[in-house]
């Protein structure tokens, strides 16, 4: 089905067992905790695999002169040294292949350069240290600031890289209250558990790859298109993933290399990276330059709004940090403008992680209007609620539902927002200076094409088959969930298999779009077998009811296993974007609040409260969603205070390549998080009518917490993170 | 990781000759050593295990102070209520470094050794001369923010990273230990680790084999013992500044202090002239004394103000 037009009244909204949004605990969640849930590494397939260990470059730009194996492949246990000069031929990237190894080229430090392969990981990785590369360095651009003269537009991504409306320059340049800043966002690593990690088994021409992937049925395209093969001959099993952010939408080196070698060794394969090597092996957030533009008359209704976003990517790439999509979508103004720059640096491959765009937008234009505020002499939730738009600005169509004041009201009222001071620096709690802030979240809602398998069997057990996956978000129990609920049985009663692409082919996770996607075919494919059902017993389709493992009319009842028989039933169903993708601007809201604590001596800070209210459609598990909340705002604390992957501007690596040193928000950084969902039904975005939750939770929340800085000590910090350094020569001098 | 043979000490003297042969290290705990040995900037031939050693006590000493085993785990020695009691700094130090998991494993005398967590120490094929004599000093015109503003060289600017230490180091503390000849020796932890000057690669003043024994500590002395490290997240992180300090006041005024500071040099960093100044009461002249000859490299200029107002924060706390 494709969602041409809203949906309407179907048994999720029904919902007569009341699983829909019940805070079920995760059905996998046991297999989790007591080490059953199988990840990819450790498998095992087809006998005792070798391992693989990638060797990475050290160098940040230039050329491979001489690679030299030979004590390496002297070493007891190894089996192979694979190099630019030893890989069979592989597709190209442009048609969408991911080739490894490819020629002599070093584009970025941490580069693979060679593959060893050994009967034992520790054989491989002592076999990788002897490997000796000789290369040719050539000067690299490792700095955003540098590369930025040289930025050029880059080819359009999800949108156009720019929108103009009206006459931003002329409406700004005449406009009583004017802010006009720039802010800086770091590169930022995805830090997930799970490092990449793959074991590779070929059998003849059939290739079957346990890795780690978001994206399995693009996955498997990726696979034939690199190996030359056909689709049908890759099967990618992601039953369980350590976690992704975007780090494992794209299939990476370690999949290629260990399929490349498997089939060379005719044994499996094994290849998981390191933590140092996953910060340059795969693929990071770009850093961001970014200028605001806002103008407003003395009431605080925006008249100009312009956000211009600079990044950079590896020679070759095109993808750019979308960071000004979301301002063409949040506030009123007549006369608007966005943009964004690509330049070319010499780091590793810039891609997308949690909230591509949003994530780092926020950090600049919602401190922007924190500053309006401020000049306007209003408090930040009223300028927000003056630039409440009554459609989308650009694109002149309706939301499908938005509820930014809302939120903010709730949040208000529930945070006691009152209680903050104008004016910064006022309140003292011993050593701490205390400031209140917040910002606004929106988030795009996608749907993408996904298909689903639902089947009924004698015993009664609903299962569902999809190549989605669950990155830890809880889709396998979402999913349940739907499924329980429309076929009317309890939810232990339902197989729900994900994973693997010899189910039909799904969207997988990313962008916030799982839960809409996979569990609309998965709705589809439910309702489909339910209609099913329905004509075998004979039941009227407008007025049978599915409960307790039956389904009945009129006073008469089928067990639904009676129904199934010996062969059982199944159907199938799809989900596709339709319509109403066009015809409403679709968005998930909140709005964070925030309280930090400066303190007065060294200038660290601390959160000491965060209150954040959402409304994302219908919520599906509250638990789940809550979670998923709770971690988007962590990763907020994480991208406001902390996260800075450092490009050594000499050598282009990452100097801070492990989570030592390279700083996630710890227990102790993050205080009692409180959510709250506002009730919401979106029939424009699928026929569950829920929204994306994946990435709401990070979306504004580090703005928060920088507005919340600036009330506690006055120091505005445009530059993130925001660290105490920053913060020490504008504090208060000592006696 | 590069093959190595293992054994299990018997006794610390067995222990130290073993470690005396060319290659081999001790191992106790192994935080840092293992983490090390994957990444190749350790390669040692032979594991020489001293973790089974009977060297876990925490006992009084004679003299009315505490000697602490060098296999006492960091855990137990910050819960330990005579070190609680006597020698809070310690506890506190302790408590604010690594995490749980890392205090469970890591030991007195590893946590003396452990090795600078500098990001170019930790980036084989880039210049250290730390890891790799001759090569360079990346940090010095790198990413510098956790690196030294005072002791560093023109050939390496590391921090060590202990907080243990710097507490030790305002206790005074003395390091005992036993070498491959089975002769013991007592070091000072003042002398105990080194500043880089033109050999980096020595963080300490232990010869080849010789083995930490213990840790001896003099009787408690007066004052307010306080531990203040800050840090850019609340755990399970290095110290930007740390400032270890006992404070005596008597009538509201300052009668003697002794302070040190980590995350600012190779060493814990202390100096006689700060502590005198101070006893004249002037917190300003006892910080300009303590910083004396300090030196940003950009990334890390921040840490002389820094620490020059941790310390004022910590001096006028009590």
């Amino acid at each position: 089905m494709q969602m041409s037009s809203p949906a309407g009244r179907n048994p999720i909204d029904d919902n007569r067992q009341g699983l829909i949004g019940k805070p079920l605990d995760r059905v996998d969640g046991h297999l989790k905790v007591t080490g059953q849930a199988t990840y990819a590494y450790e498998y095992t397939e087809a006998g005792p695999p070798l391992y693989g260990f990638v060797v990475t470059s050290t160098t940040g730009k230039g050329r491979i002169r001489n690679i030299d194996s030979r004590a390496a492949e002297r070493l007891s246990g190894v089996k192979l040294v694979m190099t630019w000069r030893d890989m069979p031929q592989q597709g190209k990237k442009e048609v969408g292949a991911a080739p490894q190894l490819v020629d002599d080229k070093i584009l970025h430090f941490g580069q693979p350069v060679a593959l060893v392969v050994a009967e034992s990981f520790e054989a491989a990785r002592a076999g990788a240290a002897l490997v000796q590369v000789d290369y040719e360095p050539v000067h690299g651009v490792y700095d955003l600031a540098a590369a930025r003269p040289a930025a050029r537009m880059p080819r359009p991504g999800l949108q156009p890289p720019d929108s103009t409306l009206g006459d931003f320059d002329q409406a700004f340049a005449g406009a009583p209250v004017r802010v006009d800043q720039t802010w800086t966002t770091p590169h930022q690593s995805h830090a997930m558990m799970e490092p990449h990690a793959t074991l590779a088994v070929w059998h003849g021409d059939q290739l079957t790859l346990y890795t780690s992937n978001q994206m399995l049925t693009q996955a498997q395209a990726t696979i034939a298109h690199t190996f030359l093969v056909d689709p049908s001959q890759v099967r990618v099993v992601s039953r369980y993933i350590g976690g992704g952010f975007g780090a494992k939408l794209q299939v990476q080196a370690d999949a290629i290399l260990a399929a490349t070698a498997a089939r060379r060794l005719q044994r499996p394969v094994k290849l998981a990276l390191t933590r140092q090597q996953v910060f340059h092996v795969t693929t990071h957030r770009s850093a961001t330059i970014q200028r605001v533009r806002l103008a407003a008359d003395q009431h605080g209704h925006l008249l100009a709004i312009a956000h211009e976003s600079w990044s950079g990517n590896t020679e070759g790439e095109n993808s750019y940090e979308a960071a000004a999509t979301q301002t063409r979508a949040l506030y009123a103004a007549p006369d608007r403008k966005t943009a964004h720059r690509l330049s070319t640096l010499d780091l590793p491959v810039a891609a997308a992680m949690r909230a591509p765009g949003e994530a780092v937008g926020l950090l600049a234009l919602e401190c922007a209007m924190d500053e309006l505020a401020e000049k306007l002499g209003l408090d930040p939730v009223e300028l927000r609620r003056r630039n409440e738009p009554t459609q989308d600005p650009e694109r002149h169509v309706p939301y499908s539902v938005r509820q930014l004041i809302p939120c903010m009201d709730e949040g208000a009222r529930r945070f006691g927002w009152d209680r903050r001071k104008v004016k910064p620096g006022q309140v003292r709690d011993g050593r701490w200076l205390v400031g209140l802030g917040m910002a606004a979240a929106i988030r795009s809602n996608f749907l993408r094409p996904s298909h689903a398998l639902a089947r009924i069997d004698a015993d009664g057990v609903v299962t569902v088959k999809m190549a989605m996956t669950d990155i830890g978000t809880g889709s396998y129990t979402v999913f349940t969930q739907i499924a329980a609920e429309m076929l009317g049985v309890p939810p232990h009663r339902v197989k729900m298999l994900l994973g693997d692409t010899e189910f039909p082919a799904a969207a997988g996770s990313g962008g916030s779009f799982g839960a809409a996607s996979g569990g609309s075919a998965a709705f589809e494919a439910c309702e489909a077998l339910r209609q099913k059902l329905i004509a075998l017993a004979g039941y009227d389709p407008d007025k049978a009811i599915f409960a307790n493992g039956m389904v009945s009319d009129a006073g008469q009842s089928r067990s639904l296993a009676s129904l199934a028989g010996a062969e059982g039933v199944e159907a199938t169903g799809d989900i596709g974007p339709g319509e109403t993708g066009k015809a409403f601007s679709q968005h998930a809201f909140g709005a964070h609040f925030v309280e930090v604590g400066v303190d007065t001596d060294t200038g660290e800070i601390r959160v000491r409260r965060m209150l954040s209210v959402f409304a994302a459609g219908r919520i599906l598990n509250e638990k789940t969603a809550r979670s998923q909340a709770l971690g988007g705002m962590t990763f907020g604390i994480g991208a406001a205070l902390m996260e800075d992957a450092a490009p050594d501007l000499q050598t282009g690596v990452f100097s801070n390549h492990d989570l030592a040193q390279y700083h996630v928000p710890a227990h102790a950084d993050v205080p009692p998080l409180e959510v709250v969902f506002l009730p919401e039904v979106d029939d424009k975005a699928n026929p569950l009518k829920i929204k994306g939750i994946g990435e709401l939770g990070i979306c504004g929340a580090g703005a928060a917490v920088a507005n919340a800085v600036y009330n506690a000590c006055g120091v505005r910090v445009r530059d993130y993170p925001v660290t105490l350094d920053k913060l020490l020569p504008h504090l208060p001098a000592q006696a | 990781m590069t093959p190595f043979t293992y054994e299990r000490a018997a006794d610390p003297a067995a222990a130290a000759r073993a470690a005396a042969q060319p290659g081999a290290r001790f191992i106790a705990g192994g935080t840092n050593l293992l983490d090390l040995m994957k990444l190749q900037i350790e390669k040692p031939v032979h594991l020489v295990d001293v973790s089974r050693l009977p060297l876990n006590q925490i006992e009084a000493t004679q003299e009315g102070g505490v000697r602490i085993g060098a296999m006492v785990r960091n855990s137990d020695l910050a819960a330990d209520m005579r070190i609680r009691r006597d020698y809070a700094v310690l506890s506190r130090a302790l408590l604010a470094g690594a995490s749980g998991q890392l205090r469970n494993m890591a030991t007195t005398g590893g946590n003396l050794l452990q090795r600078t967590r500098c990001n170019y120490f930790y980036t084989p094929g880039l210049p250290c001369n730390k890891r790799e004599p001759g090569s360079g000093c990346a940090a010095l015109n790198g990413q510098n923010r956790m690196n030294a503003v005072l002791g560093g060289s023109e050939q390496c600017i590391a921090v060590h990273p202990s907080d243990m230490a710097v507490a030790m180091r305002v206790l005074d503390a003395q390091v005992e230990t036993i070498n491959a000849d089975g002769q013991r020796r007592v070091i000072p932890i003042a002398d105990f680790h080194r500043l880089p000057g033109n050999t980096p690669q020595q963080d300490h003043n232990l010869v080849p084999g010789e083995l930490i024994t213990s840790v001896v500590l003099p009787p408690p002395v007066k004052g307010v013992q306080i531990y203040r490290k800050v840090r850019d997240r609340a755990s399970y992180a290095f110290a930007l500044v740390a400032v270890a300090a006992i404070v005596d006041k008597q009538n509201g005024q300052i009668a003697s202090a002794k302070f040190a500071l980590g995350g600012v040099a190779p060493k814990p960093w202390r100096v006689a002239a700060a502590e005198q100044a101070l006893s004249g009461g002037d917190i300003h002249q006892a910080a300009d004394a303590l910083l004396a000859g300090a030196q940003g490299h950009g990334g890390n200029d921040f840490k002389i103000d820094l620490a020059r107002r941790t310390l004022h924060a910590v001096l006028t706390q009590v």
